[in-house]
């Protein structure tokens, strides 16, 4: 069942993605050029998304396990550390050149554009380069 | 924005708060692109294999059908080869640092009330502005 259900997870994300147009960078950039015309898509995308959520991993949390997995891995750091700050910040960074983030990078991989291509190479590479870092850090 | 697209993207994004829900009530994992995407490129992953690898399969395979069947889902790269590169690697550095992305911080650690997803999403969501407004002026 896990992977089943971990494949029609996936389907339908990617659906919402296209279905919402993220999987068009130009869209993201609109709503993240302040200085051009305005496209608030974004936002609604964020706000349906969490709609649905929401309530859903709130009932989660009074469960002792999920459906078809022994344990919930829920995130368990709590502090406001600066990697999450200069993480964050260095992504924004990427986001705002690219109109790309993950999610709609990897969906919009199968138009197979050489550009998108070199994106979630590069993203890929400094997935790993880091991860890397982090084993030899700890 | 016409009332159409603000409907398609309120329907996208609850799809896509659909999927996470899966993630969550059957595997018990948090439907995080990012993170996903990091831990199934490690060789020590866990448990969650088979999930992380079935989620991306079907991510990944449905951009490649959708972008045949749906070419108008698939809008233009925003920028070149060259500026793509940079900010893919940016991307992957700065998630992996920071831990997360639009999906795992934006929707999943929100509708949770994650203080460390909401300060992320602030952050990245400020630099993203700043750089998307400056090159829009450029």
């Amino acid at each position: 069942m896990k992977p089943t259900t971990a494949a029609i997870a996936g389907v339908v994300f990617a659906l919402g993605l296209m279905l919402s147009d993220m999987t068009s960078p130009g869209r993201i950039a609109a709503f993240l050029d302040l200085g051009g015309a305005w496209d608030p898509t974004l936002m609604f995308v964020m706000a349906g998304a969490i709609a649905v959520y929401a309530p859903f991993a709130w009932l989660a949390r009074k469960r002792s396990r999920p459906l078809f997995a022994r344990r919930f891995h829920w995130p368990e750091e709590t502090a406001i550390d600066l990697p999450l700050v200069g993480g964050a910040l260095v992504f924004g960074v990427g986001w705002g050149l690219s109109g790309l983030c993950p999610g709609p990078a990897l969906v919009a991989a199968g138009t197979g554009r050489v550009e998108t291509l070199v994106f979630v190479g590069a993203m890929i590479t400094g997935i790993v380069a880091m991860r890397l870092l982090s084993v030899k850090r700890a | 924005m016409t009332a159409e697209a603000a409907l398609r993207a309120l329907l996208g994004g609850a799809l896509i708060g659909v999927a996470a829900v899966i993630v969550l009530i059957a595997n018990g994992r948090i439907a995080g692109i990012s993170g996903v995407l990091g831990r199934a490129l490690e060789t020590d992953d866990d448990d969650g294999r088979p999930f992380r690898l079935g989620f991306l399969v079907a991510l990944i395979a449905t951009g490649v059908i959708g972008a045949q069947l749906l070419p108008n889902a698939f809008g233009a790269n925003i920028a070149g080869t060259a500026q793509l590169a940079i900010g893919g690697a940016l991307v992957g550095v700065g998630t992996t640092l920071g831990n997360g992305c639009t999906s795992g911080h934006g929707v999943c650690g929100i509708s949770r009330g994650s203080k460390r997803s909401v300060v992320a999403v602030m952050v990245f969501m400020a630099t993203a502005m700043v750089t998307a407004t400056v090159r829009g002026a450029l």
